[in-house]
């Protein structure tokens, strides 16, 4: 991996570890208060393993108060903070730095109100994201966002990446699912946004705070929408010969206004790959593989997924089949949800990558990729959410050679400069972290860029709050922004990725 | 094209009114007024100009020129518009394609002066108010892909794209609706499109009962079965204060009996609004009300009628935009009763009421009881004796500080909008 470029590392604040130490178990149990090099070492990246860092200290407060008095603290003394949830993201946005206080969220783990008349849930931001879907089920609700992490990402984490998951066509992302938030700014302030109303008067400031990555506060409560489970999903698993018919139907689809609750590509590599992986019976002779899910009430369901076939048909599909129970169903899935591990059992490493580009692009850019993985001399298995235009492409290649590790960083590099091109962005849900910072500057300009960081600064002056993620350090566009597994050491590879 | 040039082409810095045809015009406007400390109102086409403070400024920037459907790709679900584009072309447009703007637009003109005015789509954007689908499908904000447009310096700036699915930089796109036009002058809007449902029908059941009426509400908003509209229109108050136009308005063929009702809708295809009726019927014990249906027609209407507010047609009155946990809406229907005319969206979250301008001292307490319940209250239409007393719109101490500095980071001198919202801001 190339070197990452960090923030300055103020020795000062180095120099006063002891004295830091000693204050942080001031504020709260001592034993919450990490610095033991071995302690510390979970800690030291997130689910971007390819970057490491020992941060000064790890603090895991209980209470908002805490909190707010470590941030206060820190704003007084200039130590930066790396605030974390479960440590699941994928683009490093809680690599800690080694002159940073890690502020784990793990100790606010509480489910705080499950308020069925509201239809809500108010929860501390460490409980995980499925965690909030199994305390409501029992009553035919659920909480909709659904990243392919959620039994270990915590709803916090879901937050400030603004996490979206298969069925975000219909659902929406975690901005559209939240009510309110408690936050506390870098020096200390605690807020209330929102409550249990739909939207709030004045500006947006969930909306923005939603997505921002750790940048603009630190989350201590979230109180989130719940949906009630729809009575009927069902899903089509549909092959078709050539890359142009599978992207075409897909566009059909949503043209014939059907909004499907997810709607998943995957390419021939890929059928092959995950089907040897998992046995899930996918027709081999297909080029492009698709999986069509629907929901609704039963006739609305069998109705949409008749029209579906159809759709298929004249576009040419060469196999279709329609889930009749919900074994099947799963079953459909069960080869899409083994396509990471599927790619880390054919290479000793893959990247993934993660962009999105306008539904109507998808064979060209399925086109182009494959041209790169010719010119590249790399194998490459492609991955979509196709609803949403949100593509994962894995680059297999074997990172004990340099020079292929160097021509896979080109490659995925100029993968998410043609999703730029083709009216695309950087990043559809992994988040920019430390990941895509460098390539922020082929989707914004200077002014774009400076409005961002005129927020930034107004809410955190100093610049102590996850400094060095997100935007630019270099100002370049170097060739990062992948996640790196190396043979099979995946960070949490118990947590599917889909 | 430099300031000077433009003095001498299609503006001049010295009129108080500048009507920009593109973004580098918007940018050169602001960028001089930024340097001479120069207030400026922005404007649409003044369709909700009645919504918040009063301004005094030195420059009006009327948007009304900047116009026109940039990108309209249905089969992407987005459209691309510029700041100054009636809204009622964009809906025209989207409907020949058989979609829509899935929040449901709301008709302000009708509370202004009787007539349709929906306005442009920056005001629209600039002011954040979805009609009836908002509490199934998300307000305006929901919505906006990504914009353009021009900050408080004269810079140029973008956020967000076409895609849905994007967590490249700070979602801008949600802050900058709904501030009034306090924080940026938008050049150009990407909206998220939906597609129609082929069919609607409505329910209307008959009943007065406010403990039957959250009830009915609240089991509605646990239902699968994805009702888009849920409203309770009373018949009330009996004080004769104010015009009672309730018979009127809502006067269709198919709604059987008199007095207060609570109606839903169902839209989708035919089989599926049935299938979804029958089992609404049992969740919501229907065959203990009287109940009329109302068919595709008279529920398309019925919904225009309650997304222009047409009970409150031409008042001289306040009205104001009360938003609730919806379990609280009994309890605020019972402080109201008989008192104010009001009506109930949103399945129990929303409530529009009607203060009379007499009693404008009332607003106050109809504030206090909704913050107690966890709400918020905007006044938006203000009788002409309006005193001010009361604040317009509703911020806690937090909000305030947060709002002021995200303020200062788009328009650092305050020079959009000066007031409108907040005094402070």
């Amino acid at each position: 991996m190339s070197e990452l470029a960090l923030p300055k590392i103020d020795e000062n604040v180095i120099q006063k570890k002891d004295f830091i130490v000693r204050k942080l178990k001031k504020i709260t149990r001592s034993e919450n208060v990490l610095s033991h090099p071995d302690e510390i070492k979970p800690y030291e990246t997130d689910a971007l393993s390819a970057y490491k860092q020992t941060p000064l200290t790890v603090v895991l407060p209980e209470k908002t108060k805490e909190v707010s008095e470590i941030l206060k603290f820190c704003n007084e003394e200039n130590i930066k903070v790396i605030p974390r949830g479960a440590g699941t993201g994928l683009s490093g946005g809680a690599l800690p730095l080694q002159d940073a206080i890690l502020l784990g969220l793990g100790k606010f783990n509480r489910i705080l109100e499950i308020d069925f008349e509201n239809k809500c849930v108010v929860t501390q931001p460490g409980v995980t994201n499925l965690g909030i879907t199994h305390a409501v089920q029992h009553k035919g609700f659920y909480y909709a966002p659904d990243p392919s992490s959620q039994i270990a990402c915590s709803i916090g984490g879901n937050v400030a990446e603004n996490s979206g998951g298969v069925h975000s066509l219909k659902y929406g992302t975690t901005t559209n699912n939240i009510l309110g938030a408690e936050m506390v700014m870098m020096d200390g302030t605690i807020c209330k946004i929102g409550g249990k109303t739909l939207d709030q008067e004045g500006y947006d400031i969930l909306g923005l705070l939603c997505g921002s990555e750790g940048l603009l506060g630190v989350i201590t409560e979230v109180t989130v929408k719940i949906l009630k489970k729809p009575q009927s999903v069902r899903a089509a698993l549909i092959g078709f010969p050539t890359i142009e018919d599978g992207g075409n139907c897909v566009s059909d689809i949503i043209s014939n206004g059907i909004v499907p609750a997810g709607m998943e590509i995957m390419d021939k590599a890929l059928i092959v790959a995950t089907d040897n992986f998992a046995k899930a019976g996918y027709p081999k002779d297909a080029e492009v593989l698709m999986i069509v899910e629907l929901d609704g009430t039963k006739s609305e369901v069998d109705n949409m997924l008749k029209q579906v076939g159809e759709i298929a048909k004249k576009n040419n599909s060469n196999s279709i089949k329609l889930s009749k129970n919900e074994k099947e169903r799963l079953a459909f899935w069960s080869g899409r949800k083994a396509a990471f591990p599927a790619c880390g059992a054919m290479a000793p490493d893959y990247y993934c990558m993660d962009g999105s580009i306008p539904r109507g692009k998808l064979s060209l850019i399925l086109k182009e990729i494959n041209n790169l993985s010719k010119k590249y001399n790399l194998a490459v298995a492609n991955a979509f959410h196709a609803g949403d235009g949100n593509l994962h492409p894995l680059i297999m290649y074997d990172g004990s050679d340099k020079e292929q590790l160097r021509k896979t960083e080109e490659f995925g590099a100029e993968i998410l400069k043609t999703c730029v091109k083709l009216g695309g962005v950087l990043t559809g849900e992994h988040g920019v972290g430390i990941e895509k910072r460098e390539l922020m500057c082929e989707m914004f300009n200077d002014n774009d860029i400076q409005q961002q960081l005129s927020i930034k600064k107004s809410l955190d002056e100093k610049n102590l709050l996850n400094p060095g993620k997100v935007y630019p350090i270099l100002r370049k566009c170097a060739e990062e922004g992948r996640i790196h597994v190396h043979r099979g050491e995946e960070k949490f590879p118990d947590i599917p990725r889909f | 094209m430099s300031i000077e040039a433009k003095k001498n082409s299609q503006i001049s810095l010295d009129s108080e009114i500048f009507k920009p045809e593109d973004e580098q015009t918007v940018s050169d406007i602001i960028r001089d007024c930024y340097k001479k400390n120069l207030p400026i109102e922005i404007i649409g086409s003044n369709s909700k100009n009645f919504i918040g403070y009063n301004l005094q400024s030195a420059k009006t920037l009327d948007f009304s020129n900047l116009s026109g459907i940039i990108e309209y790709l249905p089969e992407e679900l987005y459209i691309k518009v510029k700041p100054g584009t009636p809204l009622v072309l964009i809906e025209e447009t989207l409907d020949k394609n058989n979609q829509q703007l899935a929040f449901e637009t709301i008709d302000f003109g009708f509370i202004q002066n009787g007539k349709s005015n929906k306005g442009t789509i920056g005001g629209y954007v600039a002011c954040n108010f979805a009609g009836s689908r908002r509490f199934k499908l998300g307000n305006v904000r929901d919505h906006i892909l990504g914009f353009r447009g021009v900050n408080g310096k004269g810079d140029i700036v973008k956020s967000g794209g076409t895609v849905v699915k994007n967590v490249t930089g700070y979602d801008l796109s949600k802050v900058v609706t709904g501030s009034f036009g306090t924080l940026i002058a938008l050049t150009e809007i990407t909206l998220k499109v939906s597609p129609k449902k082929s069919s609607q029908s409505t329910i209307a059941i008959h009943t007065d009962n406010s403990i039957q009426v959250s009830q009915l509400f609240d089991k509605i908003l646990s239902s699968s079965n994805e009702v888009s509209g849920s409203v309770y229109i009373p018949d009330e108050p009996k004080n004769k204060k104010y015009n009672l136009n309730k018979s009127e308005i809502f006067k269709f063929n198919d709604l059987k009996y008199e007095g207060s009702f609570l109606a839903f809708r169902l839209e989708g295809d035919k089989k599926s609004i049935e299938e979804r009726k029958k089992d609404l019927t049992k969740e919501l014990e229907l065959n203990k009300f009287k109940i009329s249906t109302l068919d595709f027609y008279q529920s398309v209407l019925f919904w225009q009628k309650i997304n222009n507010l047409e009970l409150f047609t031409s008042t001289r009155n306040n009205i104001l935009r009360v938003v609730i946990p919806p379990a609280s809406s009994e309890k605020l229907m019972k402080y109201l009763k008989n008192k104010y005319k009001f009506y109930i969206d949103w399945s129990g979250s929303l409530f529009w009421i009607e203060v009379e301008d007499k009693e404008e001292t009332n607003i106050k307490d109809i504030k206090r009881f909704v913050l107690d319940i966890e709400g918020y209250l905007t006044v938006i239409k203000k009788s002409e004796k309006f005193s001010f007393e009361e604040s317009l719109f509703t911020i806690n101490e937090n909000g305030l500080l947060i709002s002021k500095k995200i303020k200062e980071s788009f328009d650092p001198k305050k020079i959009f909008n000066p007031g409108k919202m907040y005094r402070e801001i």
